[in-house]
Order: structure tokens, then sequence, then C-alpha cells
């Protein structure tokens, strides 16, 4: 049986409690340093599933601007951010974008869209 | 020249500007000219491409940009005309404002009402004065911000963050994304000046080391940035002798505070606070002129883009109520920052609206403080308080004293008080901090 | 690759005020001319970095180079800037002196000045000092009073020197250092740079920090330049009324002192302290050096609001070594070459008498002067909208849209003028040079927000991908490449014509993303 000690900031409120994790075989068996149950819950979660929004922009060509800004549609395993950054490395769309267009599904695999956080009209041709 | 006339002139099309003129048009403003100088709606929202905006007022967890549309819809739904790549030059008398663009050229606009939503510019590198040489790759946080987010263009591949504020953390994350490596994020306070949130998965995540107590001493490189000498400070923030030691970057990227942009105000003639750097505003948002109201980042830092909106929603009411002829009459009652509080906005109320509407007090503590109550307290009597857990400089705290929470006879005292020219606390309205001994207490207390 | 040939009945070697003055008296008459710059801009050496005064010329002793040239140069400003199109103002200046034996040093120095023929000097009592500069120190005792000093634009004034001589025919090569000179019988016949080589009749010397290493070349080895690094505070708009006209404590051996003065343009500078350094490169501003000028200031104007703090600086002074003079005349051996080396202050304001005595050694040393005919000593100043009236503004806008795109929002530069500065006689290719010529990116915000926009308009302009261009030149990018293969939009250009090498398409990057619309 291995334990380990982790220790993390609580992000769930402003109060940024410090948390101390006994991990035993992976798995946790004690939180301590939270001062509600949401800490409790926020270290289980980010011990043994952390997940992220994550947020970049792809390439587009003939648009107003040459990128377009996307997000994951909810948070995605954060051992999989690289991958989600390369997918989105690799794409180039087409203006006209609309904000909440899917870019890429189920992006790497993860079972989440990427999905485009605004919309990106056609440049407009002489004056803007 | 050509000449414009309307209700409510906004100028900044940034959230705030987004904001209210949406809600001026709404309460009833005829015409409402939006102005922004840049070639699209949304401000610096459309830079700010990572999550976290709108939790708090619209429940979702949006991007900048799509905050920002959020909003913009709004103001197409409110009909408010919008006017871009223009630029104010000057407020003259009786609100007159004088702008220009590339398609009308110069005009003449006389609004009954005027919000100013310019927002804030970065401090720079001379507002921080860092010695050494003057090369390219030192970029204030948000113009780099700009260029990889918008431009599509790196500013650097190995960056040093002088700061921790929001906007630097932000931006350390973004360019690791991005293929760069950051070296270090310095903060000269003791504590970081930006969300715990943000530190944790901004820094924490990267493997970006912060380093508390730190700045730079000097920046090295004549014509790109080669490096720069870092080192501990003491409690002057004087650099400490024997701690510096050199990082080796080609960027320095600047996140060490806002400045509002009151450059129009001053023309105006508007009064600014000297703490706020912002212009004096009332509960309705309106400066120290009549029928010049303002909103968001001008008046003073928000952390949060929901406030900004709130306090927007309260300078659009403001302006149409103005503009109605509907703007309370008579007396107002000074506020004060008391024991912990750096500044409260506003930094006037009107007696009528204290015992008609909701007062929303917005303020930013001194120090980090734990258990503690934010108390307002009206001519020495508290009126209403709240309890927070934890209140730090880096979150503004807001408190609402409730419409017919104060008693008449109250106000009565200290409006006579204030007309009797008194300056103490019998013709004020404080805040202040109090500890508080239980952990038991949370939430509001009525 | 063959160097290129050229020859030229004179080469002027730097590119500073100095050298730009001599190059426009030149252009009065029949020579050739070739103008040579290391750097890529004019006016990049010790001229960009100074405190922007006309002196009087009461501080050098008599009969010094320094006396004679700063009294006959200041009396020249008025005329000089109305030709060129410079801001001067001749605001007068003060020397404050805080203690009796300091009043004593005023008397001195105005008995140096009426020797040295500055007109009009007098010690004024405390009750005039006050009324002159209300801000002044209550320590303020005595003042001398020099009614013909100003202020000015050092770089304008080098900037429209060159375009003036360019515009007479001077020709103007940047980024051309000098590598070697070939004399042959005792004359300099030929300037070598990387590039080019020139067969040169007469050559002068006005190289600044480095005219020390030029002569070398021809063999004078009679002076060294020693660089002298003054650091400075330049303060937003709002601090600019702290002070009316410059203000110097009283001088020590080595330098005028710490000075707190108004900028033509508004603001507020502070400074130099002074003290040798080792390197001619060495332009780094220090944290000791930045206490010492503020606390410097703070004893002729308390309490300097350093929260308006914009930039700081540091200069080089080109200190002649022996004698501190400015060296003046042919070299020893090779009559045609001839020095303007050693020029510290007060060089700015002895610049355009300076360029009439290097002429005239020009001519006694065998170069003939036949005035051209069509010379032209005009040089219009370029038009800002920040001066403009509101009628005038509205014409421009109405005439040229670009004149109503306002893109530096703090010193209000229209996107019109950036242009304008990008096309003049004297070639501007960086940020930095945008920034010298239209005062874009020098206000409270420097740059923050207008310098995307005018990387932007450089890049579309000259044809300059937008992450090869520079602030100032060589290394100095500003951006490193793409973000993920993006392209830079061309956003202010009719559709098609910025299709050109300004587009990211000619990089090869994102074909289709080049078009824009």
């Amino acid at each position: 049986m291995s334990t380990e000690t982790r220790e993390l900031t609580c992000i769930v409120c402003p109060v940024g409690c410090r948390l101390r994790a006994v991990l035993e075989d992976g798995q946790v068996v004690s939180v301590e340093g939270n001062t509600c149950k949401r800490g409790a819950q926020y270290a289980l979660d980010e011990l043994c599933a952390p997940k992220r929004t994550v947020t970049t922009t792809v390439r587009v060509v003939g648009g107003f601007l040459p990128l377009v800004p996307v997000r994951t549609a909810a948070p995605v395993p954060k051992e999989r951010i690289a991958e989600v950054l390369e997918a989105a490395r690799q794409v180039c769309l087409e203006a006209p974008v609309e904000s909440g267009q899917i870019v890429i599904a189920d992006v790497a695999g993860t079972g989440v869209d990427l999905i485009a956080s605004r919309s990106m009209p056609v440049a407009a041709s002489g004056q803007h | 020249m050509r000449k414009i006339e309307c209700d409510v002139a906004v100028i900044g099309a940034g959230p705030a500007g987004l904001a209210a003129a949406a809600r001026a048009r709404e309460r009833g403003a005829g015409r409402v000219l939006l102005m922004d100088r840049d070639r699209e709606l949304g401000g610096i929202l459309n830079q700010c491409i990572h999550n976290g905006f709108g939790l708090q007022l619209l429940s979702r967890e949006m991007s900048g940009p799509e905050y920002a549309e959020y909003f913009i819809n709004e103001a197409k739904k409110a009909d408010v005309e919008t006017m871009l790549n223009t630029m104010v030059l000057s407020i003259g008398a009786d609100r007159r404002i004088h702008a220009i663009n590339q398609y009308e050229g110069l005009m003449e606009i006389q609004p009954k009402a005027i919000v100013l939503a310019m927002g804030a510019r970065e401090r720079n590198r001379g507002g921080v004065v860092i010695p050494g040489a003057r090369p390219a790759g030192v970029f204030t946080a948000g113009a780099a911000q700009r260029y990889i987010n918008m431009e599509g263009y790196m500013p650097g591949r190995r960056v040093v963050v002088l700061g921790s504020g929001d906007i630097g953390l932000i931006m350390a994350r973004r360019m690791t994304w991005e293929g760069a490596k950051v070296e270090a994020v310095l903060e000269i306070l003791p504590f970081p000046s930006g969300l715990t949130r943000n530190i944790v998965q901004c820094l924490e995540d990267q493997g970006i080391p912060l380093y508390l107590g730190h700045t730079v001493i000097k920046i090295h490189g004549n014509e790109r940035v080669e490096g720069v000498t870092v080192a501990k400070v003491g409690s002057d923030f004087r650099p400490i002798a024997g701690t510096e030691w050199d990082i080796q970057c080609d960027t320095l990227l600047l996140s060490v505070g806002l400045i509002p942009e009151n450059e129009l105000t001053l023309d105006a003639g508007g009064q600014l606070d000297p703490v706020t750097n912002g212009p004096v505003v009332d509960d309705e948002m309106c400066t120290s002129i009549p029928g010049v109201f303002a909103c968001g980042n001008v008046v003073h830092i928000h952390d949060l883009v929901d406030n900004v909106t709130r306090e927007a929603w309260a300078a659009g009411e403001g302006a149409a109520r103005f503009v109605a002829g509907q703007q309370p009459s008579g007396h107002v009652i000074p506020t004060a920052a008391g024991e912990g509080i750096r500044y409260v906005v506003p930094q006037k109320v009107h007696a009528e609206n204290l015992a008609t509407r909701d007062v929303r007090l917005s303020m930013r503590v001194k120090a980090p403080a734990e258990w503690v109550r934010v108390e307002a307290v009206l001519g020495g009597e508290v009126v209403f308080s709240k309890a927070e857990r934890v209140v730090r400089p880096a979150e503004m705290v807001s408190l609402t004293i409730p419409k017919g929470r104060v008693a008449p006879e109250l106000i009565e005292r200290v409006v006579s008080a204030v007309d009797g020219g008194a300056d103490d606390d019998a013709a004020k309205l404080v805040v202040r901090i109090a500890k508080r001994e239980s952990s038991s207490e949370g939430g509001i207390r009525a | 690759m063959t160097a290129y040939e050229h020859n030229a009945d004179v080469v002027v070697i730097g590119a500073g005020v100095v050298g730009n003055a001599i190059a426009r008296e030149l252009a009065r008459y029949d020579v050739s001319v070739v103008l040579l710059e290391r750097e890529a801009d004019v006016a990049w050496g010790t001229t960009k970095a100074n405190t922007a005064l006309v002196h009087a010329g009461y501080d050098a002793e008599p009969g010094t180079n320094k006396a004679r040239f700063n009294v006959t140069g200041n009396a020249m400003y008025p005329r000089i800037c109305a030709e060129l199109g410079v801001q001067f103002q001749n605001t007068g200046s003060l020397v404050v002196a805080t203690s009796p034996d300091q009043v004593d040093h005023l008397r001195e120095l105005l008995e140096r000045g009426r020797a040295n023929g500055v007109p009009g000097l007098e010690i004024i009592g405390r009750e005039r000092i006050v009324e002159l500069e209300p801000n002044i120190s209550p320590e303020a005792i005595a003042a001398l009073w020099a009614p013909t000093a100003g202020i000015t634009g050092p770089w304008e004034l080098a900037i429209a020197y060159a375009e003036n001589a360019v515009e007479n025919g001077v020709k103007l090569m940047l980024s051309s250092p000098v590598t070697a000179i070939d004399v042959e019988g005792g004359r300099a016949v030929r300037v070598h740079t990387p590039g080019a080589s020139i067969a040169a009749r007469f050559v002068v010397n006005a190289a600044g920090l480095f005219a020390d290493e030029v002569a070398r070349m021809v063999g004078q080895t009679d002076f060294e330049i020693v660089p002298r690094k003054g650091e400075y505070y330049l303060l937003d708009k709002r601090a600019g009324h702290l002070a009316r006209r410059p203000l110097f404590p009283v001088p020590t051996a080595h330098s005028k002192g710490i000075v707190v003065t108004p900028t033509v343009d508004g603001n507020l500078l502070v400074g130099p302290n002074s003290y040798i350094v080792d390197s001619k490169a060495d332009l780094d501003t220090t944290g000791c050096g930045l206490d010492e000028v503020l606390a410097g200031a703070g004893r002729l104007v308390p309490g300097i609001p350093v929260r308006d703090n914009i930039t700081n600086f540091a200069g080089l002074r080109a200190t002649a070594s022996p004698g501190n003079d400015f060296v003046i005349g042919p070299a020893p051996g090779v009559p045609n070459f001839i020095n303007a080396a050693g020029i510290q202050s007060p060089g700015l304001t002895a610049a355009p008498a300076i360029a009439l005595e290097i002429v005239r050694l020009l001519g006694e040393a065998g170069l003939a002067l036949a005035p051209k005919a069509d010379f032209n000593p005009i040089r219009p100043r370029p038009a800002r909208f920040a001066e403009m009236t509101d009628d005038e503004r509205a014409e421009a806008a109405a005439c040229d849209p670009r004149w109503g795109h306002i893109v530096c929002r703090c010193e209000s530069v229209t996107e019109g003028e950036i242009v304008e500065a990008l096309h003049r006689s004297v070639p501007c290719t960086t940020v930095d040079g945008v920034k010298f010529r239209t005062r874009a990116g020098s206000g409270r915000c420097q740059g923050g927000f207008c310098g995307p926009r005018v990387v932007a308009i450089i890049s579309r302009e000259l044809g300059i991908p937008a992450d090869e261009v520079t602030k100032k030149g060589g290394a100095s990018r500003i951006l490193v490449g793409p973000s993920k293969q993006g392209n830079w939009q061309c956003e202010y250009g009719e559709c098609g014509e910025c299709s050109g090498p300004g587009a990211s398409g000619a990089r090869g990057r994102g074909e289709e993303a080049g078009a824009h619309a």
C-alpha cells in the first residue's frame, strides 16, 4: 500500500483554503484544511479527475480577424489539454463563424465539443 | 461639420458602455448614441478569450467575446445607435462633444446626458520605473494579449511576467499554450494580486513559478530583450542587495495595474477621486458635472465584469432619469472609507435614494482579512452590515443597503449635519471593516 | 557582393543634429554630398536623448569653441526653426541659487555670460522668481535670468535638417557605419561602409560618440571621446505646468546639473545626472541614477509627481578628452578631413553655428562654394492633427478619411500623419521612427493601444511583413512570428491593395488567408 500526501489550493470560493489530502493507492482517504464541504469535494475531483475548460483560438479565412476564439463546451480532463490545443492548431475555419458553432466535435476524443466563442463576420470590403 | 443631437451619448463600447446604453434606452431615453474608437463593439472583452465571465450575473460561464456578444445583442434589441472608429476629442460646455471618424469627419454631438465608459489603460514600464535598457520585447500584458488572440502574432517565446494581476496570470497560461516558455511570474507584494483560481489554473497547472516579494530591477538587451535581473524586495519595496539573479528571456510582460482613462473627464471639468483615479460619482453614477455619468473601469478598477455591468445599469438608468428630469433633487450625503477600507464608490449618495431605493456600495479593502463584518455606518449608527469569511484587496467587496432599511429620522439628522457644514462621521455614510469572533454566522444579516 | 560605388565632393559622417545641419548647409552650394549614418534612422545617437535646451551661453569659458558657437547658435534658432518648421520656444531660463555662496556663483556666471556676449542676463530675487515660477523651491533666493534661452525638439530639428538636405540634393545612406577611410598622399580619399565605398574630396567627421574612432581611421589620435551618461524622467503633460522654462541648479565643474524643464510638447523633463561610463552602447538607466535625478529635481521643484512618469531614458554625451571643448577643424596632416567632434552640451544650441563654421573651413580647404540657384531653405512643418483648429481638422478629414482616423489617442495622432511620415524624403521604417516623427506612442500609454496599429500601418505602407517590423532597426523586432500560422489581417486598406508584400500571403503562410476580404 502506497500513501502520499498532496497539497492544493481550493478555488471554489475566494477564501482559497490550503488543502492537504492523503491518498492511499491513488484514492483520497482524507482531506484537511477545508472550511466547507465544497472544499472536500473539490479536493476529491481535483485529485482523482482534474478537469479544465480549454480556451484558445483557431485560424479563420476571410474573417474580420485572422483568428476566432474557441473553448471546450465543458471542462475536459486536464491531461488532455495538450491534445485539445494541438487539434485546435490543425483547424482552419472559413468565415462567417457563429458563436457556439461546433468547431471540432468530440475534440481529441474527450467527448466534449470545441465551440466558437464569438461570431466572426466576413471581412467587409472597403470600409469596415 | 455634421451636427448630431441625441438624448444620451455613451463614450466607450466595452461592457460598461454597452450595458449603460441599453439600460438608458430601456428606461425611456430616446436616441442613444454609443461611440467607440475601436473598429468593433465589445472593447477589451474581445481579446479576453478565456472563460470565467458572467458567472455572477448570467449564471453562465462565458468567454470575454461571448459576454460582449450577449450585451451587444442587448444593445441592438434596445435600438442603441452605434458609431465605431470614432474618437471623442473633447467634451465642452453644455456637454457638447467633438468627435471624429474616417467616415463622417469631424462631428459636433449635443446630447442631453453623457455616460463616460472609456475604461482603463495599463500601467506601463514608466509607471513602475524599471531601470535598464530600452529594447523591443517589453509589453503590457494586454497589448500582448491583443497580438496573440486577435492579430495572430507572438510577441515573444521566452517570457517573464512582472505583476500577478489577473491579466498577467491569464497571459502566462495563454503564452504557454501557444508554445512559449514562461520562466517566472514576479509580484512585488507579499501576496498575489490576481484571483486564487488564476494562480492555480494559470500558474500551478503550467508549472510556472510565482515569486512573491520580488521585482525586476534591470532589463537587458539593446535591441530585443535578452534577459532581466530580478531581486527580492524589502518591506519598503526596495530591492535587497545580494538577492538578485538573472533570468534569460526575450520578452517582459507587465501586469502592474490599470489606470482609469479620465482625460476626457478632466477635459470636461469633472472632479477626480485621488484614490480611485476616477470621477467622483453619486449613487446614480453621476459625476460632479450634472448630466455626465460614468461607469466601469473609468470610475474604479473592477476585477469582475459582472460588477461593471451592474454599475453600468445604474449609470444608464441615471442618465435616462436625468433626461426625463427625474433625477433626485436636494441633499447628498458623502460616503467615506473607514477602518480597513481603501476607497468606496459612490463617493456620495442622494438622501432621497437612501430612503426609496436599494443603494449599492462598492469598495476595496486595504489588506486581506478573515472573519470580518462589512458595516455601513450612517451618522455614527450601523445601518447595515454583511459578514464575510475573507476579504482581499484583489476582490471588490460590495454592500447593498436595501430600500427602507434606513430610518427616515436618521437620514434627516445626517442631512442637517451635512447642511450645517459638519465634516465628521455624523455627516457621512462610512463603510468599515470590523472583526467578528465566531465562524458560525454567514451570509447577510438583515 | 560588389560594394556600391559612389563619388561625392563631401562625405559627412554622422546624421545627428550636427551632421544634418552641416549637410543642409552644404546643400546651399553646388557640391555633391553623401551623408552616412550607422543607425537605421537619423538623430538616434546623442540627438535623441538630451535635455532639448537652447542654452543662452553663460556656462562656457570665454574663448572656447563652446562659448563661441553657443552664443552664435542661439541667435540662429528662431530663423532656422521657422525655415524648417520646428518647434522652438524662447522661454528664457533660470539658474537657481539656494544659498549665499551660490549667489556668488551666479555673479560669476553673469560675468562669464557677458564676456561671451550673452544678451539680457540679470540676477533676480526671490519675488521675481516666484512670479516666473510659482512651483519653485522655497529655498530659492536668487536666480540668473537668461532671456535668450529656450526649448526645442532635438530630433524634430535633426529630422527637419536631414529632410531639407535630402530635398536639396544630399544623398543620405542609413544603416551605413563607416568601417574604413583610405588616406592617400595626406588626404582622405575614400570612405567605406559594409555596403558601399564612396570616393570623397572632403570628409566631415560628425560621428558623435564614435568621432574618435572615425578620426583614427585617418591617423588622428589626439583626442578621445569619453561617453558621459545622463539619465532622465519624462513626465505626463499633467505635470508639464510645474516648470514654465528650464530651471537649472548652480552648475558643478562637470555638468550644468539636474534640470527641470517643460518640453515643446508640453511634458515635464527632469534630468540629467552625469557620470562617465565604459561603453558607448551603455544606455541603461539605473536605479540609483534615477533616484539621484529625482532628488536633484526636488531641490528645484519639490514634489515632482513620480506617479506621472511616462518613461525613463539615458543619453550619452560625447565628451572630448583632453580639453572638454568641441573639436572643430581639420585633422593634423589631413587637411581635407574636418572634425565636428566632441559635441556635447551645448551642442544642440551650437549645431547651426557649427555647420556654418564647418562649411567655412571646407571652403578654406579648397572646396568651391558656388551657391545653388534652386536651393530651397524651407521645409514646411508636417501637419499635425493635434495642432489643428477644428476647422482644419474637419477639412483634413474631409479631404482624406485617414486624417479622421485617430491611431494614437494619447497624442491624437491620425493614420494620415503616420502614412505621411512613412513617405517623406528621409526614410522612416521603424516604430521608433514613426514615434519621433508623429508622436504616436509618445504619450502616457506609451504605445500600449496604438503599438499594434502602428505596426500594421508600417507593414502595409512599406510592404514589410508585420513580424519583421522593428522598434529601432537591427534585431529589435516587435513580434517573433505568427501564433499558430495566423496571418496578419490588413485592417485599413481597401481590398486588393493589401495582398502586396505587406500581406502575409507573401510569406507563404496561409495562402488563402492572405486575401483579407
